[in-house]
């Protein structure tokens, strides 16, 4: 009797030649009907106006042929492949040797950053594309405060990046501040419209604070092209002051800095200096990040993604928690927003369409919600790899799509999935994926 | 009803449309006693606690939590965190709500928010690391690893409270509402789940807080053990209304909270509590 029940069973998983045989004809069958009309039959407007059509039959079978025969291949696969299961997808010694380098990828990769500007002096598009990278790690690690510590779903970020462009612009071409008094200045008023969203979302969780925030994002974009008179419209602002080094300007005049330091002129100076400029902003956003999460606010905001209800059980005010993560990561998407306007020089509403916000949300996701390393490697992977992609023209979108549904069945809860507590005892142990919770908006 | 009440629900109505959850309830919790409330499923209960807790608005009578000092704090005019943070009444939940994603020791010192908040200068002070919030984090923390030893958790503090056994996590959350520091602790079926041997040391850790703490305790619990072990006075609730209250003893023998346990008319109950003696 209990030799019978151990013996494991077979039944579970079809894998006869009859089984593999039904399935192909079902896709071929699939295929026919789809292909029939896509296919088979081609129409087109006729010399005298009229449809003429004809027939493709010979592609048709040949389509549903390879449909056939690739899905018996396909299957076939399935079946050498086994049972997929997690060790099977990474096996252990990647395992262990991605263990190790995580260990080191921080510190190495921080080293690394710092001498891009050494190492590719000379080639103006790495840097160009390295400044623009580094803009999104610091808008993705903005962002990350938001979705990944609070667990609020914001849609709408680039809202707060365009306000910040926008303050900047304006302060700066109207008042002729200079940018480093404009910076604070972007910031806080980012921080504000955050709060000033904040408050009519409070109540909402989940999907119905994905679309408001969405709502939102929309809004400031139509706002910025419909109030001519103060932003320009569509035609944006130009004409946006460079940077200086503490007012010493980075040009080749004599009062620049080159004739200063009395080394000949380069316009790579100023991207250089750019560089160090986002890299900078991006290093403090992630230390004030870091720190945030070791204070009793920051601890707040992931029990509130954790668990409102016990918060408020808590005594926790979830009012201003929930204000302060906005504001939070509006603040840094502002400052971020003030460093893209100067680089640029020139701003239009363009810049800021919802596909912005779906990239850096895209970012945190993929880097893993809450993870400080993960939300960098993937800036580096979603920026990088799309320019990485750019011979491949209009394939460029499959390839880069096909990428990340992959990359999701792979690490579903992104690049660096596990969370690390702030505070420990004895051992600071990172906590699996599965316990930690996405938050419910 | 003698002695001295720290809390006092008088004429406790709650209504959910064309439902009465809680008819005219009037019970008095004593200060560094264990009151315990009891009754048959959907007797209200769990309603009770949600009125206290902040959790519903009632929709008529009055609950007065009367502290230490001398203050006293008209709960039902309190909302939400503020109940936790002003009147310093914690509680528990029936289906354990901790943050299963941060460790034992994280979800005690998120308890301790409103305290830390103030130490850390509303987080300003606290982000340039001045020595004075260190010092309150080691209080926390010092804070944090008493309670974690008093409730044998000391070893799993790192670990995630998720990753717990269901034992665990229940005394792990009464550490975490008794680092709130609160006068009242608010128990919701805190024995459900638990073996004989986990609800034996439950009763001795809740009085050890009422002994030691000095915290009075309200307890919903259906464990017979547990309720007639420790409570002080015994509060029997049945469709909204109190049907009976007093010392386990006396609720025990009562006709009327036999009759309700069992689903039957009063006479039958007197008649199988005549027939089994």
């Amino acid at each position: 009797m209990s030799a019978t029940s151990a013996r494991p069973s077979h039944a579970a998983q079809p894998s006869g030649s009859a089984f593999i045989l039904k399935k192909a004809l079902i896709s071929a069958l699939v295929a026919l009907v789809l292909f029939s009309l896509m296919i088979g039959i081609r129409t087109e407007a006729g010399p005298q106006g009229g449809l003429i059509y004809w027939t493709r039959f010979g592609d048709l079978a040949a389509l549903v042929g390879a449909v056939f025969g690739g899905s018996i291949v396909v299957e076939l696969l399935r079946q050498w492949w086994g049972p997929v299961d997690k060790d099977r997808v990474v096996p252990k010694p990647v395992q262990s040797a991605m263990s190790f380098a995580g260990r080191w990828l921080a510190p190495a990769l921080l080293v690394f950053t710092f001498l891009v500007p050494v190492i590719f002096y000379n080639q103006r598009y790495i840097l160009d594309l390295s400044i623009l990278v580094l803009t999104y790690v610091m808008l993705g690690w903005g962002l990350n405060v938001v979705v990944g510590l609070a667990g609020l779903l914001d849609l709408g970020y680039v809202a707060f990046y365009a306000v910040g462009a926008y303050s900047y612009a304006l302060l700066a071409t109207n008042f002729g501040l200079s940018f480093w008094v404009c910076l604070p200045l972007a910031g806080i008023l980012a921080a504000f419209w955050g709060v000033l969203l904040g408050f009519p979302v409070l109540r909402l969780r989940g999907d119905y604070l994905a679309i408001v925030t969405l709502a939102f994002g929309e809004i400031i974009r139509l706002v910025i092209i419909n109030w001519q008179s103060l932003t320009g419209g569509p035609n944006g602002v130009s004409g946006i002051p460079r940077p200086t080094m503490f007012g010493i300007p980075l040009t080749a005049g004599d009062d620049g800095l080159a004739a200063k330091l009395g080394i000949e002129f380069s316009p790579t100076h100023r991207l250089v200096f750019l560089f160090y400029l986002i890299l900078a902003m991006a290093l403090i956003t992630n230390w004030v990040t870091i720190r945030l999460r070791r204070l009793p606010i920051g601890r707040a905001w992931e029990a509130l993604r954790e668990d409102e209800v016990a918060c408020r059980a808590l005594g926790i005010n979830t009012t201003t928690t929930k204000l302060t993560a906005f504001a939070t990561g509006a603040m840094f998407g502002g400052l971020a927003g003030a460093f893209f306007a100067t680089r640029q020089g020139f701003i239009s509403p363009e810049s800021f369409t919802f596909q912005e916000s779906a990239l850096v949300l895209a970012i945190v996701v993929l880097g893993g919600m809450g993870s400080q390393l993960g939300v960098a490697l993937a800036a580096l992977t979603m920026i990088g790899g799309f320019e990485l992609f750019r011979g491949l023209d209009q394939y460029r979108m499959l390839v880069f799509g096909m990428a990340m549904v992959l990359l999701m069945i792979w690490r579903p809860r992104g690049l660096i999935g596990h969370r690390a507590p702030t505070v420990f005892l004895e051992r600071n142990q990172a906590i699996s994926s599965d316990l930690v919770k996405e938050g419910h908006g | 009803m003698s002695g001295d009440p720290i809390l006092t629900v008088d004429r406790l109505m709650m209504r959910f449309g064309g439902i009465v959850a809680v008819n005219e309830l009037s019970f008095a919790a004593e200060r560094r006693k264990i009151t315990a409330l009891i009754g048959p499923n959907g007797a209200g209960k769990t309603t009770v606690f949600n009125c206290i807790t902040g959790f519903y608005r009632p929709s008529g009578g009055a609950i007065r939590l009367a502290h230490d000092d001398g203050r006293t704090i008209q709960l039902e005019r309190l909302n939400d965190f503020r109940i936790s943070k002003q009147a310093k009444v914690a509680r528990t939940f029936q289906n354990i709500r901790l943050f299963p994603g941060m460790t034992a020791l994280e979800n005690l010192m998120v308890a301790q928010h409103n305290a830390l908040m103030r130490a850390s200068g509303l987080t300003l002070l606290g982000l340039l690391g001045l020595p004075s919030w260190r010092e309150a984090e080691q209080r926390a923390i010092d804070l944090a690893r008493t309670w974690l030893t008093r409730v044998g958790l000391l070893d799993r503090a790192d670990d995630a409270a998720g990753n717990l056994p269901y034992g665990d996590q229940r005394r792990l959350e009464i550490a975490r509402a008794m680092c709130t520091e609160p006068v009242l602790l608010c128990l919701d079926e805190p024995a459900a789940g638990l073996n004989a041997r986990e609800s034996g040391g439950l009763n001795e850790l809740l009085l050890s807080i009422r002994n030691e703490q000095g915290t009075s305790i309200l307890l919903i619990e259906h464990d017979m053990s547990v309720v007639m072990e420790i409570s002080d006075h015994v509060v029997v609730m049945d469709y909204g209304v109190k049907i009976a209250e007093g010392t386990p003893q006396t609720v025990r023998d009562d006709p009327k909270v036999i009759a309700a346990y069992l689903g039957a008319d009063e006479e039958e109950a007197i008649a199988v509590m005549e027939s089994g003696t």
